[in-house]
């Protein structure tokens, strides 16, 4: 964790808050914007002269530089690094940056100037970072530019450090806050004349510098979405059919409607009954006491055990298609001296983040309004625009800060729909609605479930004959965006097995190489968990890439290096991560490792995990060391801070599923979802081993190594390989 | 109708008998840094101090309160994010979306109120909070690091306020 041995190095944020409000309401006057709360301030009056210099950069008189954020910030530290990247070229004074998120309705109205608001992906950074880049570059030159005009000197004689322009031949300063008024009415320069800076002279950009929105989150003074208030607000909360697929019959009404503070019990789709009340508190507890009828429809007999025959069945059937295809894998196993075949499984899990499903919905004559938490904004108001009914320019949605995304808040904006369906109901009125715990386990879009045969084969010295990987399994596309699906391939079921570079390539090459999709679908909905598909397909690679090894009577390690020699990169974060734990060197007794690599996001990543098994099955991970080499990194501590999450929120799957019995989510609240805590979490050693040659991603990369190298580690230490998940079908249990 | 001392303000709130604290401070008193997470005192995002003991709000009815009890939530933890366990969070960049903060906060101030220099075993048991961005390996130097500073000053401070 690089500055946390020198924390006196970070700037002070204490007194710097991330700006919603005020920011927005200075750049309101300037752009005509609808304030994000509704309100008109004096302060809004008052900012008259803050100048708006590009659509990145806002200045202030007293020089504080507002940066505009276009991308949702989920505590995946987003805000700060772009914040970093505008400030790199605008080369202001960090202490004087604040932050300000856009609307999708601003973003609407400018054409898009802002490009993509979606947040997924791990794209927050690497694929707006040359734009806002040049954003700050462009703004620091019309500032620059403004100065020499008004000194009638040519711009080339000024130098600027930390927002303050000098002229060194005439001895004249000035500073951003001066100049910007007549920044703002210059032409932008021509984008050809624009030069970044080399990575190597970045002086903000690149340092492991302190978040700017941690301060409101110490004190309770930061307002997420289900935080908000507003005069005349109601609240509301629903419960859909807890069987997917079913629909409600009827529900009675007379038995909650005079409970206190009830206003409206409402059927607000086929299958979801909401219950709209002065408080949220009365709203839920009427809800609960609703006597509803639901027809479960046609999958009310499935259950867990039915869904993992039905993906059995695609582990030997013709229906698969090959994506990989080297050599003739099968055949070479077949003739091998030793060969080894083993069945995988990972069940669905949850996104399950810390602050609920939740929307506010404004819905007045000549506008419609909604504030929530989403990682996609302009889907928020694509889906606000057609459940409400009025035209996209007459939406607005305010981008609240999430806690908690994970993939959850980005595609399907099901949140939206009931939001306004309830809305509806009360014109000019806003309207909370928040879903209970128990409703956002049951109505995830949960992550596939997925199983894979794994064949290979060895020779009479050990080396690799052949590997055939066959997954079955979910197909996220099938569910959320069918038009993806190119000949009825669904190529993004093998993230991570891909052959191509750049995005999720597969790691290893050989002259006997197969890897095949069979599509296995249930009807629980499915959509992207934080590294999607590259997390059982890690799990698929690398736990049986030990067992080969195991079977070669090979180091693990050195095995999957004699396969890498074409993959410098993935090659390169395997080797730094066993480097740096020392593979090879003796462990305390009882303590053994495992290792991974895999990659996702644009990302190589490589983990070591050192774990000990207790005669119970007790399994302590005690340290996990990662490489990755995401290319450039803008923040190295926020990148930690991404790696140490990743191995939470994958080391719960250890622990965890989401299964089904009779069509339903077995797993309704904390007390049977177990999420993992502090006494679980190891240890964790982070390199960043970059190579400066691309921009990849940070948030999500990580976490397909980390239950891999765990697993191997607990192959390591008990002689067997765990091949299904959670821990608990092994009689394992995570301490 | 209920009376509670909160933050040292009492405050009447207009609830029926088995409200959860934690809707009586959110919905009525209007202070809304104590989360709402699971409703079942498993997730500990409602953490509050009650008489200088951590408590999950969301499963404790507003009945429960007797007169005289006091409440402290994140809001009155210190008048400007200078408890020390605020400001090791700061120094190491504790939260990530930071929803589940104020509870983590919240016991980590209760724990060092009874251990001023705990253990790592003494953390991993009072520290049960969830928290789904993983923050865990900061949380647990950053109360090392809270417990490292001037600390037991604090600590008396807060009691006081509580």
């Amino acid at each position: 964790m690089n500055d946390l041995m020198n924390p006196g190095q970070a700037p002070k944020i204490s007194r710097r808050k991330f700006l919603v409000g005020g920011a927005a309401a200075g750049s309101g006057l300037v752009l005509g914007f609808h304030l994000p709360f509704g309100i008109g301030s004096a302060a809004a009056q008052g900012a008259a002269a803050d100048a708006e210099v590009n659509i990145w950069v806002v200045v202030k008189p007293d020089d504080t530089c507002v940066i505009r954020i276009a991308r949702a910030e989920m505590g995946q530290g987003t805000l700060t690094g772009l914040a970093q990247l505008v400030a790199e070229e605008l080369e202001c004074d960090w202490k004087k940056v604040s932050t300000e998120q856009i609307t999708a309705g601003q973003n609407l109205a400018r054409k898009r100037a802002w490009g993509v608001m979606s947040t997924a992906g791990s794209r927050g950074i690497r694929e707006s970072q040359d734009y806002v880049r040049r954003g700050g570059a462009a703004a620091r030159m019309m500032l620059l530019q403004a100065a020499a005009n008004e000194w009638g000197v040519p711009v080339g004689e000024l130098r600027v450090a930390n927002g303050v322009i000098t002229h060194s031949g005439s001895g004249r300063s000035t500073s951003y806050g001066k100049v910007a008024g007549a920044a703002a009415k210059l032409t932008p320069p021509d984008p050809k004349s624009i030069q970044l800076k080399a990575v190597k002279d970045w002086k903000i950009a690149g340092k492991g510098l302190r978040r700017l929105d941690t301060a409101d989150k110490l004190n309770g003074a930061k307002v997420y979405a289900i935080d908000l208030k507003m005069p005349g607000m109601l609240h509301a909360t629903v419960k859909d059919c807890p069987v997917y697929g079913g629909k409600l019959l009827s529900f009675d009404e007379s038995k909650v409607i005079g409970m206190p503070g009830v206003k409206r019990v409402m059927k607000i789709n086929d299958s979801t009954v909401a219950v709209v009340a002065d408080t949220w508190w009365r709203a839920k507890k009427a809800l609960d006491a609703l006597p509803i009828v639901w027809d479960e429809g046609p999958h009310a007999k499935v259950n867990s055990a039915s869904i993992a025959k039905h993906l059995e069945s695609g582990l030997t059937s013709s229906d698969a298609f090959a994506d990989i295809d080297t050599g003739d894998a099968p055949k070479a196993i077949a003739a091998s001296a030793k060969k080894i075949e083993a069945v995988y499984s990972v069940p669905f899990t949850s996104h399950t983040t810390m602050e609920p499903m939740n929307c506010t919905v404004k819905l007045s004559p000549d506008k419609s309004e909604i504030w929530i938490p989403t990682q996609n904004a302009e889907a928020s108001l694509a889906a606000l625009s057609s459940s409400s009914g009025q035209p996209l320019e007459k939406c607005e949605v305010y981008v609240m800060d999430l806690g908690g995304g994970f993939g959850r808040r980005i595609g399907n904006q099901d949140v939206v729909r009931q939001g306004v369906a309830i809305a509806k109901a009360f014109p000019g009125i806003p309207v909370k609605m928040v879903w209970s715990r128990e409703e956002d386990q049951a109505h995830d879009f949960y992550r596939p479930i997925a199983q894979a045969r794994m064949a290979a084969g060895v020779d009479d010295k050990g080396n690799l004959t052949g590997l055939h990987i066959r997954v079955s399994g979910q197909s996220i596309n099938a569910f959320a965006n069918p038009a993806a699906i190119k000949d009825g391939k669904d190529r993004r079921q093998l993230q991570g097995l891909w052959p191509q570079p750049h995005d999720a390539q597969f790691g290893y090459t050989h002259a006997n190489l197969r890897t095949e999709y069979a599509m296995r679908n249930t009807h629980l909905p499915v959509g992207p968990w934080r590294g999607v598909n590259t997390n059982q397909n890690g799990i698929f690679s690398e736990c049986f890439m030990d067992e080969v090894a195991k079977l070669a009577g090979r180091d693990p390690l050195e095995f999957r290096r004699a396969l890498m020699s074409e993959r410098p990169k993935h090659l390169g974060v395997l080797n730094a991560a066993a480097e740096k734990a020392g593979w090879g060197k003796p462990l305390p007794k009882g303590v053994f490792r495992g290792i991974a690599q895999f990659m996702g996001y644009g990302s190589y990543s490589a983990a070591v995990a050192e774990v000990s098994v207790s005669a119970k099955g007790e399994v302590k991970v005690h340290r996990c060391v990662f490489a990755l080499d995401c290319g450039n990194v803008v923040n190295p501590d926020q990148t930690a801070a991404q790696i140490e999450g990743s191995v939470a929120y994958g080391m719960t799957t250890l622990q965890s599923e989401i299964s089904v019995a009779n069509g339903r989510i077995v797993e309704t609240n904390f007390h049977n979802f177990r999420v993992m805590k502090i006494a679980e979490m190891p240890k964790v050693e982070v390199i960043l081993p970059v190579t400066g040659d691309f921009w990849g991603g940070v948030g999500e990369p990580t976490i397909c190594v980390v239950v891999p190298a765990i697993l191997n580690a607990i192959h390591a230490a008990t002689g067997k390989p765990v091949r299904s998940l959670p821990l608990s079908k092994q009689g394992l249990t995570l301490v | 109708m209920a009376q509670l001392n909160i933050n040292g303000r009492n405050y009447e709130v207009n609830v029926e008998a088995d409200t959860p604290l934690l809707w009586a401070i959110r919905e009525q008193v209007g202070l809304t840094g104590t989360k709402y997470g699971c409703g079942v005192a498993q997730c500990g995002a409602c953490s509050i101090h009650l008489n200088g003991e951590v408590v999950r709000s969301c499963a404790l009815p507003v009945a429960a309160i007797k007169p005289g009890d006091r409440i402290t939530t994140i809001e009155g933890l210190s008048k400007d994010s200078s408890h020390p366990v605020q400001k090791a969070w700061a120094a190491i960049d504790v939260p990530q979306c930071g929803y589940c903060q104020s509870g983590q906060i919240m016991a980590a101030v209760a724990l060092l109120a009874k251990k001023p220099k705990p253990t790592d075993k003494d953390i991993d048991e009072a520290m049960t909070n969830i928290c789904r961005c993983g923050t865990y390996h900061r949380i647990r130097a950053a109360v090392h690091m809270a417990a490292g500073g001037k600390f037991a000053a604090a600590v008396t401070a807060d009691q006081q306020n509580a």
